[in-house]
């Protein structure tokens, strides 16, 4: 593609990640969270897909926007009445915290502008070459150098230890 | 062109987007909507870095892969959570979480 092109598309889909964060953390109702938050999700596969994963947006989308939202919008019907808005908080909160985001902003940015990182300005990555799933699944099921059977064994029982969680917390105490 | 310095950029912004819904927020469903968005900017960067730092490997890719698979977890025990304080307390504001402790 153009390079103008797409560097047009990504400033699109950047600037429009950070204005549904934004909406996503400033609006009255708990519902209209959720729903920008998953346009967050999405905008993000697509950050994905520019830099040539394919694998991991197709992930994003199917794990975060599929699941994580769903559960998201089950759990705010749960435990949120019809209509109710959310309440502001104190404005010293607020304060404060505008103070500690502009500060750890500058910093990073500064500490942004300063570094020079190796390579970045490379163009090999930007060959239309995209992971071969055979690359993905060997890797992901190896046990030598550089591929990953044992977190994914661990992440498996961590996911068993969740659902029991889960189910012991939520569940409903008879005697109450 | 894309540079690496972009996707910094937006990431960066996103990450304190979501420290300052996380501070400001006052439901506790709305505070683990900020940490998505936080926990979503990291994985943008591990992604970034991978893609023009270390083109030839895959640790970020994995790395970003695993992280998607634990935060999925995670949110599922904070609503498993959220909604036993809610059954306890009868609303989720976060002042009232301190009554949990019985």
């Amino acid at each position: 593609m153009n390079p103008i092109v797409n560097l047009i598309l990504f400033s699109i889909l950047g600037l429009a990640m950070l204005l549904l964060s934004v909406f996503a953390i400033t609006t009255k109702s708990l519902l209209r969270s959720a729903t920008y938050l998953l346009l967050v999700l999405i905008c993000t596969a697509g950050i994905y897909l520019f830099l040539n994963y394919h694998f991991l947006a197709a992930v994003q989308v199917s794990v975060y926007a599929g699941g994580v939202v769903i559960l998201f919008v089950f759990a705010i019907f749960l435990t949120t009445k019809k209509d109710e808005a959310l309440l502001p908080h104190e404005k010293k909160r607020y304060l404060y915290a505008a103070l500690m985001i502009l500060f750890g902003t500058g910093v990073t940015f500064f500490m942004l502008w300063k570094s020079k990182f190796l390579f970045s300005n490379n163009t090999v990555v930007f060959g239309d070459e995209q992971l071969s799933m055979q690359l993905i699944g060997q890797t992901l099921m190896g046990t030598e150098k550089y591929q990953y059977l044992l977190p994914f064994e661990v992440l498996s029982v961590m996911l068993l230890a969740c659902i029991i969680g889960g189910i012991l917390i939520a569940r409903k105490d008879k005697e109450l | 062109m894309i540079k690496l310095e972009f996707y910094l950029v937006i990431s960066t912004l996103m990450f304190f987007i979501g420290i300052f819904g996380f501070i400001t927020r006052k439901s506790m469903i709305a505070v683990l909507i900020s940490l998505e968005l936080v926990l979503n900017a990291v994985e943008i960067n591990f992604a970034a870095f991978n893609r023009f730092l270390f083109p030839h490997q895959l640790e970020g890719m994995f790395f970003a892969l695993f992280g998607i698979a634990i935060t999925a977890a995670e949110t599922a025990v904070a609503l498993a959570i959220i909604i036993n304080a809610y059954r306890k307390l009868g609303n989720i504001n976060i002042n009232d979480a301190s009554k949990m402790r019985g």
